[in-house]
């Protein structure tokens, strides 16, 4: 079927199957930070934003998405780098591999919660697995970026 | 001592790049225009295939290619990345007629798109004479059924292997005279622990890309942990010469062990070396949980001998090995079942006894996993210690204290290396302070009325493989005065490019960004074992320092040359060459244009370093758990490790390192279930049933540091990478058995256990 997605700003009309997942649509078009870790719904790593809204595309039919917006890693840059660097100041990203999708649904969660507990922070992000951190370092991190806006904005 | 760069906190230097999502992995760097590769996998664990019929698959447009075992080499191999000559026998063909487990290869499938490939995957009717699988460990040994029945099965290295018993490996060994001196203790507790086949779970599961390079060769780019065994393996698979094969990482989405073994790298190259056509292969998340290379399911029976006033005087350890179908790293994980365990309690052990069988059986095969054997071992005798001390009526840290190896001691058990560095004891201290031993051992019931307790335990493992591993780098001065350190190690999200480069930078003087890494492939790449036995901070770190000092002396003998003073009468200053007599200084930058200029002394250093012994890391966790009397759930609320790796090359991925192996222990703890059904299948065969920990399933961590000097690491460095993941399963066992007044003796400690075990105690 013939749909229309506006993929990181950019409208792309196209052909798609009907059995189409957003993922392999989106990799398709060379957004490689979305990865496939689980096909179970998971793990988290194909995290993207649908209308703004975090959404794993691996369970996602593309068809489904046909009028909508959807955002990757890609583009998301300048809002990830305002945040990313405090995670690698803590050795968090280890093997990356679930990094993109993490970083998509914390920019989901400053979205919502500008100003979340740690509690908030486990809780929003829950669905995103990592085996390598062991997860504390990337609260570490993203609790630095939050007391370095404080600091900022004081 | 005080350092620029060892000990201090840089970023990694991939680390950007990953956090922002560029691509780096072998699935983002080839081209998806390939062959799309599968394998049809056996439903039966045990069958010997009649007939199979692939026209019609054929047939399917875009098909390339169906293989069937009628197609390949006939020459056995080993899967597992180990140093020739391996001790994995060599027991596996890329197809074989047998089928050895629920999930074996019948069949590869080669197509130019995904959807083909699976509708001929569907075609292909194939025939089995099922057959009577051996699933029970304990029985494989001299079962009427083998496993491996083939006359061309070859075991290269001597170990106790015997196909015709299904034994992969076996031996006795033992130290003093055990049954003497357990005769002698006041008490001999006697216990048998279970510990399960734990998937590693790297995010990125297997995935390898192959094509045929201008020179007619077969170039791979795999997710691996090992690019020169897998050169080996792949040419040994192919029965094809090593010098047509090239192997090439990029970034690796996580290994922990599972990317020590060609799990999938046989399939494409062979569709590839065929077609001469590029493809690619893709592991689903159920072929990684089904076809994948899990830790060795163990049972071991610990016997300790002690005295009323807590001397531990004897261990005896019988480990008993499931290796599954094929061999891969089953002869080897077993022996740190007990080394690694036996000698923390050297002080004052008078005998020990330590026996092992591996077998095979038709369930998915094994293979390395962080702590390779030795966290099932420390799992066993840990948790008897524990029990003991309770036994006696002696707090657990004070019997550990007691009994604890400590520096300069020689442990007999540990091939009678001396602990050269151990700061075990100081590892103990600080727990006990950091944790609040003393409030927290307690058993407390909050307002809510669950169950506080607290459990404690110890461990240690290798830094390498002593007398094997060989790490080796190359250093190079570039123009304008950067480096290039080139390994053959793989970063796969450890951090070693960056740790790698942190010892040049100290050794070189200079800024981190000066050094560039490059590792690894096989053709560019100085040899290297590869990343695993927790050996590359150690072995190939140490190469690393004794490369940049030999480019410190060549660069003197090029200012020597230049400016006709001799080379004692220089200093190296990080940023040139300062000549002693006269003050002047010779910028780098002036020495990296003359070494292109008229030059014949190299500014391209390689060093290869090996040990004949392998320093262990030490380590002490703590672990609180917090029971719900209505659930049995348990949870761990607080965690306490100190771990003693040496001088610490990067705080924060050491930390790291540390929390996300903790936390990986907490899994095979807790969550992490491996069933099968009674043909043989694995029942956990996604992340909805084989629960690893997410954020919400941990409470604080807190991690520090009690390092000791390792003379012969680089800056005084060790391991850390496997230790960490040793101490949750007997810390938690621990911490429950004080809260429910029973142990548990099999893995994960479930909560229908520990919820019987309290109402027994009512």
């Amino acid at each position: 079927m013939l749909i229309t997605i506006t993929l990181n700003g950019k409208k792309i009309t196209e052909e798609v199957t009907a059995d189409s997942l957003l993922i392999d649509f989106v990799r398709h078009h060379k957004c490689f930070s979305v990865k496939r870790g689980c096909e179970t719904s998971n793990c988290g790593l194909c995290t993207v934003l649908l209308d703004g809204k975090p959404v794993l595309s691996c369970s996602l039919l593309t068809c489904r998405v046909n009028g909508h917006s959807v955002q990757t890693l890609e583009g998301l840059q300048e809002e990830a780098k305002e945040f990313v660097g405090f995670i690698a100041n803590q050795g968090a990203e280890q093997c990356g591999f679930c990094n993109p999708g993490m970083v998509v649904n914390t920019i989901a969660l400053l979205r919502e919660y500008p100003d979340p507990s740690d509690e908030d922070i486990r809780q929003f992000l829950s669905g995103n697995l990592c085996r390598c951190s062991g997860y504390e370092s990337q609260l570490r991190g993203i609790r630095a970026y939050l007391d370095f806006r404080k600091g900022d904005a004081a | 001592m005080s350092y620029r760069h060892i000990d201090q906190k840089p970023m990694k230097k991939d680390a950007m790049q990953l956090l922002l999502g560029k691509p780096a992995y072998t699935e983002d760097v080839t081209p998806a225009d390939c062959l799309v590769v599968k394998v049809l996998r056996s439903p039966y664990a045990h069958a010997l295939i009649k007939n199979i019929d692939t026209t019609i698959a054929c047939k399917v447009p875009g098909i390339e290619a169906v293989y069937t075992y009628k197609d390949v080499p006939q020459n056995r191999f080993t899967m597992a990345g180990q140093t020739y000559p391996e001790f994995s026998p060599y027991d596996k063909l890329i197809l074989d007629q047998r089928l050895r487990f629920v999930g074996d290869a019948v069949a590869i499938v080669a197509g130019e798109n995904e959807k083909a490939v699976d509708k001929a995957l569907k075609l292909i009717k194939t025939d089995y004479e099922v057959l009577e699988p051996v699933l029970d460990m304990h029985t494989a040994m001299d079962h009427p059924v083998l496993v491996h029945p083939e006359d061309n099965w070859d075991a290269k290295v001597e170990c106790g292997a015997d196909n015709k018993r299904n034994l992969v490996a076996s031996s006795r060994w033992s130290e003093g005279d055990v049954e003497d001196v357990l005769n002698n203790c006041d008490k001999v507790i006697r216990r048998t622990y279970h510990t399960q086949p734990c998937q590693q779970a790297a995010m990125e599961t297997f995935r390898t890309y192959c094509e045929i390079d201008y020179y007619g060769r077969l170039h791979v780019i795999s997710s691996t942990q090992i690019v020169f065994h897998a050169r080996r393996i792949i040419a040994n698979a192919l029965n094809i010469p090593k010098s047509m094969v090239r192997v090439e990482k990029p970034r690796i989405g996580g290994g922990f062990g599972s990317k020590q073994t060609l799990v999938a790298e046989i399939y494409p190259a062979f569709v590839t070396w065929l077609t001469k056509k590029p493809s690619r292969i893709v592991y689903s998340r159920k072929e990684v949980q089904t076809c994948g290379t899990p830790r060795h399911e163990m049972e071991m029976t610990v016997t300790i001998g002690a005295m009323n006033d807590g001397t531990i005087r004897c261990i005896d350890l019988y480990t008993l090995s499931n290796t599954g179908a094929y061999s891969e790293h089953g002869p080897t994980t077993v022996g740190l079942s007990g080394t690694k365990s036996i000698p923390l309690y050297t002080a004052n052990l008078e005998a020990f006894r330590f026996d092992y069988d591996v077998v095979y059986t038709n369930v998915q095969s094994s293979g390395a996993y962080r702590g390779y054997g030795a966290t099932q071992g420390i799992y066993a005798v840990e948790s008897a210690v524990s029990e003991m001390a309770s036994v006696l009526g002696i707090d657990p840290v004070t019997i550990r204290e007691k009994n604890m190896v400590r520096e300069g001691m020689e442990m007999p058990a540990y091939y009678h290396e001396i602990a050269t560095s151990c700061n075990l004891d100081k590892c103990m201290e600080k727990a006990k302070n950091l944790f609040d031993w003393e409030n927290k051992s307690k058993v407390r019931v909050l307002p809510n009325g669950h169950i506080r307790s607290a459990g404690v335990a110890m461990a240690m493992q290798g830094s390498g493989i002593s007398g094997c591993d060989v790490g080796s780098a190359t250093v190079k001065l570039e123009e304008t005065g950067f480096y290039t350190l080139t390994i053959g190690a793989a970063d796969m999200g450890t951090g070693c490019d960056t740790t790698l480069a942190q010892i040049a930078a100290e050794t070189l003087e200079c800024d981190l960004d000066m050094i560039n890494v490059f590792g690894a492939d096989t053709d560019i790449s100085p040899y290297d074992s590869g990343s695993y036995a927790s050996s590359t901070t150690y072995v190939t770190g140490k190469a690393v320092q004794m490369a940049a000092e030999d480019l410190i002396e060549n660069m003197k003998q090029i200012v020597s040359q230049m400016k006709k003073v001799p080379a004692d009468d220089m200093d190296f200053i990080g940023t040139g060459i300062k000549i002693l007599s006269t003050g002047e200084t010779v910028s780098l930058e002036d020495i990296a244009t003359k070494s292109m200029f008229f030059n014949n002394i190299p500014v391209q250093i390689t060093r290869t370093n090996t040990q004949p012994f392998s320093p262990p890391p030490f380590m002490v966790g703590m672990a609180e758990t917090d029971i719900d009397p209505l659930t049995g759930k348990v949870e761990v609320v607080d965690y306490v490790a100190v771990v003693d790796c040496g001088t610490p090359i990067n705080h924060n991925l050491a930390t790291v390192q540390t929390e996300g192996g903790i936390v990986q222990g907490i899994g095979m703890a807790l969550t992490e279930t491996v069933t099968y059904t009674d043909k043989g299948q694995i029942m956990e065969n996604s992340f909805m049933q084989y629960k690893i920990p997410a954020r919400t399933d941990i409470g604080s961590l807190r991690i520090d540091f009690a390092g000791s000097y390792e003379p012969t690491g680089p800056y005084g460095a060790k391991s850390i990478g496997e230790i960490v993941i040793n101490t949750p399963s007997p810390a938690i066992n621990a911490a429950v058995a004080s809260a429910i007044g029973k142990f548990h003796y099999t893995l994960p400690i479930r909560p229908e256990s520990v919820l019987d075990a309290l109402e027994e105690k009512k």
